[in-house]
């Protein structure tokens, strides 16, 4: 029985190990929280040629944040992080072999199809 | 004989089906497969809506030669949409306090915490089914033009990921409180919440790409 007890204590530690405490996790979503806010300010206020780069990096590291902390994918099994980012690569291949397709293919009739005609 | 009295005990401490990265798994990679199917079929994921993402971001100014009326973007209602956009962030939060309480078998705060998880998803999927009637009653329909239907299948696509999130949460809500799912399990949570994390990351893209640039 006490063995059980033990063995039960050095599963809680394992768990605290494998991720954050519950105020761990809060921090991590205020810090969401004001990232997001900073995003919105994008829409109110004029932030000119920066806006754009600055919304991007806002999301990357919003994206980044979530996976690693939320999904556990930085205390996980590396086998995890192969299989999600192959994924993601393939998914800014199809960006890119649909951005390439519409930019130079043209039909016959010469009508671009960017167009949709 | 000591080997089975320590196989024993260990079974007694975390039970039969407890296992982590820790321990030596029965199979081939020493992960769980439940987890590494949802890995793979998160990874899978990632191809649909990079390929809806796409197809919005190709189409989202073009109304083509013989349709007309306003795109989604003319309509958007950035405020509101950061509302939802919030509500969907901090139902992470309440995702992961849930798998880790039932880790710590804190069985009234997990399933408080996925009560309170279904509910900020349903309040985001009620946000969203009011924004898509506003568009509609501005004249913006699923088949108005090319960018509409683009923005309706991308942003309705990932409402139906909500949605279902939403069955599963409660799903896990039901067999928690009828006994059925035990802190020995913690990790089919854990897998329902990859999903839900998910979803929250999609719409992470989906509300910068989409909505705020320009």
């Amino acid at each position: 029985m006490n063995t059980a007890t033990v063995s039960e204590d050095e599963g809680h530690q394992e768990h605290s190990e494998h991720g954050l405490s519950d105020f761990g996790y809060i921090k991590i979503a205020v810090i969401l929280a004001i990232l997001t806010a900073v995003e919105v300010a994008t829409y109110f206020f004029d932030f000119g040629v920066v806006e754009i780069p600055s919304l991007l990096i806002l999301m990357v590291v919003k994206f980044q944040i979530v996976v690693s902390y939320f999904m556990h994918l930085k205390f996980d099994s590396k086998v995890f992080s192969y299989l999600f980012v192959t994924g993601l690569i393939l998914a800014v291949l199809v960006f890119a072999a649909m951005g390439t397709s519409m930019a130079f293919w043209q039909n016959p009739s010469g009508c671009d199809a960017s167009t949709f005609c | 004989m000591a080997d089975t009295a320590e196989a024993e005990t260990s079974e007694l401490a975390y039970g039969p089906t407890d296992w982590d990265d820790h321990h030596h798994l029965p199979t081939n990679t020493g992960l769980t497969n439940e987890k590494v199917t949802m890995w793979a079929f998160l990874g899978s994921d990632c191809l649909l809506f990079g390929a809806l993402i796409s197809t919005y971001l190709l189409c989202r100014n073009r109304v083509g030669p013989a349709t007309k009326g306003p795109t989604a973007a003319d309509l958007f209602d950035i405020p509101f949409t950061s509302v939802s956009s919030f509500v969907l962030l901090m139902s992470s939060l309440t995702m992961v306090l849930a798998v880790t309480s039932i880790q710590r078998a804190e069985m009234e705060q997990c399933k408080l915490w996925l009560l309170t998880t279904a509910a900020l998803g349903s309040i985001f999927i009620a946000g969203q089914v009011y924004e898509f009637t506003g568009f509609y009653r501005e004249g913006l329909g699923f088949t108005t033009n090319i960018s509409s239907s683009a923005f309706f299948t991308l942003t309705g696509f990932h409402g139906v990921h909500v949605s279902l999130g939403i069955v599963m949460l409660v799903t896990m809500w039901v067999l928690v409180t009828r006994g059925n799912l035990g802190p020995e399990r913690a990790e089919t949570i854990e897998i329902i919440g990859l999903y839900w994390h998910f979803v929250d990351i999609v719409w992470i893209v989906i509300f910068a790409v989409v909505y705020l640039i320009p």
